[in-house]
């Protein structure tokens, strides 16, 4: 194991390090052994190197159990240099939090994950309210190293342990009226301040949705969990969305409500700012947001004397996986 | 004037000057020391930006305070803090040249003529510039009444950079307000005593309608 531990966790509930440890490498055996006899490409977790010092999120039991029996996405594993742990962690925009981008990681702390209930409702034969801890026991996590672009033109690579948004839409049974998905953020001022802020324009709970066929991409993504460990509160524990292909304003955190609809949903940032952030949100070097470029973007961590700006692609470069679900859309009117 | 009076301002001038410089150290030092997160470019620019404003419109408080409360001590100071304005400014479009664009002329000025809100803010930098050269004594005497209608200048500079500001807003619009009503106020205020003044004037000659003294 090449991660390295730190004792600043909250130990009370975790299991002891060294017992950690051996059911983790355990687990990983067998797993290694089973997926080998399974299918040849899929391998354990990756061993990530975590800067030293740095607080990990142990997240539940139950939830630790699951992220050490995790695998490996075959394909998507993004080829690209991650982002250190410390920054994905520290950089953030969540706004229910506050508005600089080192809020969440300050004020999310005791933002309470577990227990976490999920409502799933609308055109579906089987709506339900579920414990996390249920709405995620059929499935076996996966991790998959994804770009993220953010719509302020940075970005990220990162590498996201949960499970693919299809697999889990089908288990409620869709209905042939279901044409988009619409998720909505938990709305609780007490632990998310600023949805009482005054000086906010967004409507408050956040609320994201795809299209269905866009939902059942096989990129969509829900996660639980980051560099192999548990989602921390300020990247949107315990459930977040992760759709690679768009502007990071679409992958909506610390998920309570999943609908499906007839009609297109309203998505927050839409709302307030129709001219500049649509529904489909597409990474599209071509359309520049109204107030700066989408043509280039600084990948971090950037260095001062190498701002890392690269040139942004078609889909955040998932054009191939994703570009023929909008084949004859006008993608500059769609924004 | 007395040495010991002398002494005690030629203090104060150096604590406000290093107080003004303090910004500018910390954010080196922090720089250095890879304290500025993930994205320290923009974290530079943004607080370099941040003093620009704050220096500006203190340069702007001088008058209504000596107004409200009969202070004339920073008269004193006011051309130290329009060039610390001028300092930080010019700081922040360096960072933002340098540590976000790269130097990448075909993008900067792309930035610098397309983006409305980069555009406001290259007009005002412009336009401190004469502000700056000409804010030397002899400039002021070379000038006489032309000075003082240049330096009106300001207003326009600081409607600029209030804008500038406004149009930055993603969601969180507190910063702009709050500076904005300051503005509103510190323009307002000087708007609202002109009136009565005018009769005052004749015995205060030094004064003129926009309540700007040339220090002689
Ligand atoms: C060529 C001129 C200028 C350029 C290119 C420029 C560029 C920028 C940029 C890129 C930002 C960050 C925007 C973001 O959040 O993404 C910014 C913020 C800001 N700038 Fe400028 N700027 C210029 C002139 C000025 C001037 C003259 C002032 C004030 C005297 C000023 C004050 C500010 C302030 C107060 C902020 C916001 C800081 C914050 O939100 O904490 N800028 N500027």
């Amino acid at each position: 194991m090449l991660i390295k531990q730190q004792s600043q966790i909250l130990s009370s509930e975790i299991t002891d390090e060294t017992i950690y440890r051996q059911r983790r490498n355990f687990i990983k055996s067998t797993l290694a052994v089973t997926a080998a006899l399974a299918s040849p490409s899929v391998a354990a977790l990756s061993n990530f190197q975590i800067e030293e010092g740095q607080k990990l999120y142990p997240g539940p039991d139950w939830l630790q159990e699951k992220l050490q029996a995790s695998v490996k996405h075959p394909q998507f594993q993004a080829a690209d240099k991650l982002t250190p742990y410390r920054d994905v962690i520290s950089y953030n925009n969540f706004y229910e939090f506050g508005f600089d981008k080192r809020d969440p990681a300050k004020r999310a702390q005791n933002f309470i994950t577990d227990p976490w209930k999920v409502e799933v409702s609308g055109e579906v034969a089987k709506p339900g309210a579920y414990h996390l801890e249920d709405f995620l026991a059929p499935h076996m996590l996966q991790e998959r190293i994804y770009r993220m672009r953010c719509v302020e033109a940075w970005s990220m690579v990162i590498p996201w342990v949960g499970i693919p948004l299809a697999e889990v839409l089908k288990r409620f049974e869709p209905t042939s009226k279901a044409k988009y998905v619409e998720f909505t953020t938990l709305h609780d001022p007490q632990q998310m301040p600023e949805q009482d802020s005054y000086f906010g324009t967004l409507d408050w709970p956040y609320v994201e949705g795809l299209r269905m066929d866009e939902a059942m991409n096989p990129l969509a993504f829900l996660a639980t969990g980051l560099y192999g460990q548990s989602l921390p509160p300020q990247n949107g524990a315990p459930l977040r969305l992760v759709v690679p292909w768009k502007y990071g304003f679409k992958g909506i955190k610390s998920i309570v409500k999943i609908r499906f609809t007839e009609k297109m949903p309203e998505n927050t940032w839409n709302k307030t700012a129709p001219a500049e952030y649509g529904f489909f949100a597409n990474v599209n070097p071509l359309v520049d947001h109204p107030r700066w470029s989408q043509a280039t973007e600084r990948r971090l961590p950037s260095g001062l004397f190498s701002p890392n700006r690269i040139k942004t692609l078609p889909f955040n470069g998932y054009a191939e996986q994703v570009a023929h679900l909008y084949k004859g859309m006008d993608l500059t009117k769609w924004i | 004037m007395d040495i010991a009076k002398k002494t005690v301002q030629r203090l104060i001038w150096w604590m406000i000057f290093s107080l003004s410089l303090t910004p500018a150290v910390i954010l080196l030092f922090n720089a250095i020391s890879q304290n500025l997160g993930a994205d320290p470019a923009k974290e530079i620019v943004l607080e370099l930006g941040t003093w620009a404003i704050n220096f500006l419109w203190c340069s702007l408080a001088v008058t209504p305070v000596r107004k409200l409360f009969g202070w004339r001590a920073p008269l004193k100071y006011r051309r130290m803090l329009g060039l610390y304005c001028y300092f930080y400014a010019t700081l922040h479009l360096l960072a933002f040249a340098t540590f976000m664009i790269g130097w990448d002329l075909k993008i900067l000025l792309q930035e610098l003529t397309e983006r409305p809100y980069a555009v406001v803010g290259f007009i005002a930098l412009l336009l401190l510039t004469p502000l700056a050269i000409t804010s030397t004594k002899s400039m002021q005497r070379r000038l006489k009444k032309n000075w003082l209608s240049l330096h009106k200048l300001v207003y326009i500079i600081a409607v600029l950079v209030l804008l500038h500001i406004v149009w930055q807003v993603r969601s969180d619009f507190s910063e702009a307000l709050w500076y904005g009503l300051l503005l509103f106020w510190l323009l307002a205020y000087r708007y609202y005593k002109k009136a009565p003044s005018a009769k005052g004037r004749a015995t205060k000659p030094n004064d003129n309608v926009v309540g700007l003294k040339i220090q002689r």
